[in-house]
């Protein structure tokens, strides 16, 4: 019977780790999220023999067993369970060649948990041009451990290191070093209370909150917090072991490493004297920013048009050719138009992650870091806060949970309240319809076109609005917290295809299915609640021809009169009706009410929503746009998306805090109500305020 | 007090001492240690941050960081 075995992938930050995990498992993958928290769960499978499977685990990067995040944290957890499902029988520990000694320290502290360990020491490839030996046996002797030298860009080693894995009973689980030897006389105590347990173990559950309070989480195997020690006694003995780690490492590696450094060819102080240079640094940094941005809202269009006409015909065709009844009018008219709203923006979602994870990959990213520290710290943020405010360009999700390596808990809360104003991917759907309905199509100076720069303006607003809230929380916000930042600045490398492939589709695809769920849900809600209503409803067609009688319509006019008075006496009319006082200010009819409301669930539920809406009981297959221009304002007989009401409608969808999932993601990340709660209120007023008053001068 | 934060671009110098606490783990996993050989490689305007060298790891830390952890020129 074949068996199975699981194997957990450890290393660094910036080790390969990813790589080495997409060759093993290949696409037999899948990405989910730890019970209760929103670390990200990589798991896969991998053949290594033909009666032996391979469940492979790729744990989150981290220095040492020592968590200061939650995401390190969840390694610690993993590696002190032997109940957990997923507990190891083996461990991989990827190391980087070129900082093998540091990458070594995480692997002892794994080798003293008694787990079998193998050492991959990836990018093996760099070592000629590094002038970089190694005595592999003599190390493996002092180590006590199998190594595999691995170079995941070339894919060589992954054979050897899959039999490794397949005879993990062969390896040694001799300790690199006796932890009596840190602290004797703390051990022995600790030994003394809890006999029957390994010490290292032990230690490592006493410590695991020392950097890293907030979390109540379930004791492990019955062990009680041992607090014979203060805080501080604990954090030197932490520093103890840290130093007699690195003696070992040192020792270790002075008889097995060499490195000719006069042969060695450093290519990132070359690059880092340009990308790190205080006036070129900043050029090249916005110059990619530009480009960004450039294929964002240019190179996407073409495929996104393709998308819009094709979900047009898709409906067309359905209404022809499905038996007519309720419930093709459901999936003509409710849910494919809402479908539509999702599918359409893939293109810059996708553009959007393939950047991103670009220049993640490469190693670019630190540096922007480096170079933006100084700056953003003036307002309140950190250097780290550049990521999450870039990605924020996608969406505040995954980039408030990016916010996870800033140190200092102040700048993180801050970085965390002001990502949902920068302009995610989710409003630029709402953006370019209402922007080529309402601004006119000439070009400034004949170069820029207008439509273009409304957009460019928007998307400045948003990072003003991020930038001057966080300027006035650092001033006002009195949050306790040790100011302290450091970031590795790896070396550069070429991204490989593949792992940015795997980071682009996934992200993808998360994204869609997530908010795909709930439009789909809404666009049902809001097609029902559009088809039925209460009273005067069912006797539509009596009074429509009631009322009509004396005025001689043609049969068209007539379903017109009476598709828009179902529409107004459904469920929705009476929600939307209800709602009508509060919007009317801003210039917005009850049924751009109804949409603001169900933007809540996702700001791109907007067009979904007016779509669903727009067509309910018209048979008439137009785009989005044409139905939306044709609506007209009921007391005064304008267009309904004029310059006024639709500035105010950008504006509001600027400022508004419109998505329940980025409220549930940033009370998962602060643990309290209060900041959500804090954000929704504030950015709707905000919101509420600049739309009104944009309306009352503009009209 | 020489401070890594006194380091001219290119400079060597040798980590001699600090206060266990007002340095964090963290950096002391990343090879910042006593005895370690640090170099600066570049800085960002206002000389904060500052790019290092610590025991062969490439990492930024702040200058406030900097000014905390003593160290030792190494001459040549």
């Amino acid at each position: 019977m074949a068996k199975q075995i699981n194997v957990a992938l450890i290393g660094n930050p910036n080790t390969g780790k990813s790589s080495v995990f997409n060759i093993l498992t290949g696409l037999n993958q899948k990405v989910g999220n730890y019970p209760g928290i929103t670390v990200e769960k990589k798991q896969g499978t991998c053949q290594l023999e033909r009666n032996l499977k391979a469940h492979i685990i790729d744990l989150p990067g981290t220095y040492s067993l020592n968590a200061s995040s939650l995401d390190e944290n969840v390694v610690i957890e993993l590696l002190l369970n032997k109940k957990d499902k997923d507990y190891p029988d083996v461990a991989v520990v990827i190391a980087d060649i070129e900082n093998l000694k540091r990458n070594l320290l995480l692997f002892t502290q794994i080798k003293d948990l008694r787990i079998p360990t193998i050492l991959a020491i990836n990018m093996a490839d760099r070592m000629k041009r590094k002038a970089i030996s190694l005595n592999i046996k003599e190390l493996e002797e002092k180590l006590g451990t199998k190594i595999v030298l691995l170079s995941s860009r070339k894919k060589t080693g992954i054979e050897t290191l899959k039999s490794l894995i397949s005879n993990y009973n062969s390896l040694s689980l001799t300790p690199c070093i006796k932890s009596s030897k840190i602290a004797p006389e703390y051990f022995e105590r600790l030994q003394k209370t809890f006999p029957n347990q390994d010490l290292y173990k032990l230690w490592l559950v006493v410590t695991q909150d020392v950097n890293f309070g907030k979390l109540n989480r379930k004791k492990i195997n019955g062990i009680q917090p041992f607090q014979t020690e203060s805080i501080t006694n604990l954090k030197r003995l932490q520093q103890k072991e840290t130093i007699a780690r690195y003696q070992f490492i040192n020792d270790t590696l002075k008889k097995t490493l060499s490195i000719d450094s006069k042969n060695a060819k450093d290519l990132r102080s070359r690059f880092d004297k340009i990308l790190t240079h205080k006036f070129w640094g900043y050029v090249i940094f916005f110059s990619i920013l530009l480009l960004i941005f450039q294929a964002i809202f240019d190179w996407s269009t073409y495929p996104m048009d393709f998308i819009d006409n094709s979900f047009t015909l898709l409906s067309e065709w359905l209404k022809i050719n499905l038996p007519p009844g309720v419930f093709s009018n459901l999936i003509a008219e409710g849910i494919i138009p809402g479908l539509g709203g999702i599918v359409i923006f893939i293109p810059q979602i996708a553009f959007l992650f393939l950047f991103i994870s670009i220049l993640e990959e490469s190693g670019y990213m630190s540096r922007v870091v480096f170079l933006m520290d100084r700056i953003m710290r003036r307002f309140g943020l950190s250097g780290k806060s550049v990521v999450p405010l870039v990605s924020g360009t996608a969406c505040a999700i995954p980039a408030i949970m990016a916010t996870r390596n800033i140190e200092n808990w102040k700048e993180r809360l801050i970085t965390i309240l002001v990502t949902p104003f920068i302009t995610c991917a989710a409003r630029l759907p709402v953006y370019l319809i209402i922007i080529s309905l309402v601004i006119p199509e000439g070009r400034v100076l004949g170069i820029i076109s207008l439509q273009g720069l409304t957009l460019l303006i928007l998307y400045g607003l948003g990072f003003a609005a991020a930038i001057i809230a966080a300027y006035t929380l650092d001033k006002y916000l009195h949050v306790k917290s040790k100011s302290f930042f450091v970031i590795e600045m790896p070396n550069y490398k070429l991204p490989l295809l593949k792992n940015v492939g795997i980071t682009v589709l996934e992200k993808t695809k998360s994204f869609v299915f997530g908010a795909g769920k709930i439009i789909l849900a809404i666009s049902i809600i809001l097609w029902v609640m559009g088809s039925y209503g209460p009273g005067d409803f069912n006797q539509a067609e009596e009074i429509v021809l009631q009322q009509t009688k004396q005025q001689n319509l043609s049969q068209e006019e007539l379903a017109i009169k009476l598709s828009s008075f179902k529409l107004e006496n459904s469920y929705i009319g009476i929600v939307g009706k209800f709602i009508e006082p509060a919007v009317k200010p801003l210039g917005y009819d009850w049924k751009i009410g109804i949409a603001l409301i169900s933007s809540f669930a996702a700001r791109e539920v907007f067009i979904g929503t007016l779509a669903t809406m727009y067509s309910v009981g018209n048979d008439e297959v137009e785009t989005i746009k044409e139905r939306m221009a044709a609506e007209i304002n009921p007391s005064n007989g304008a267009p309904l998306f004029n310059l006024a009401s639709g500035i105010s409608l950008l504006l509001f969808y600027a400022f508004a805090m419109q998505c329940m999932s980025t409220l549930a993601i940033v009370k998962r990340e602060t643990n309290s109500w209060k900041w959500p709660l804090w954000q929704l209120l504030s950015m709707t007023a905000l919101a509420y305020i600049v739309a009104l008053a944009a309306y009352q001068i503009l009209k | 007090m020489l401070s890594i934060a006194s380091l001219e671009i290119g400079q060597r110098a040798v980590i001699k001492d600090f206060s266990v606490d007002v340095v964090p783990l963290k950096l002391l996993e990343m090879g910042c240690l006593p005895g370690n050989e640090v170099t600066l490689l570049q800085e960002a305007p206002f000389k904060d941050p500052l790019y290092l060298t610590i025991n062969g790891s490439h990492l930024a830390i702040r200058k406030e960081m900097a000014c905390k952890i003593e160290i030792e020129l190494i001459n040549g």
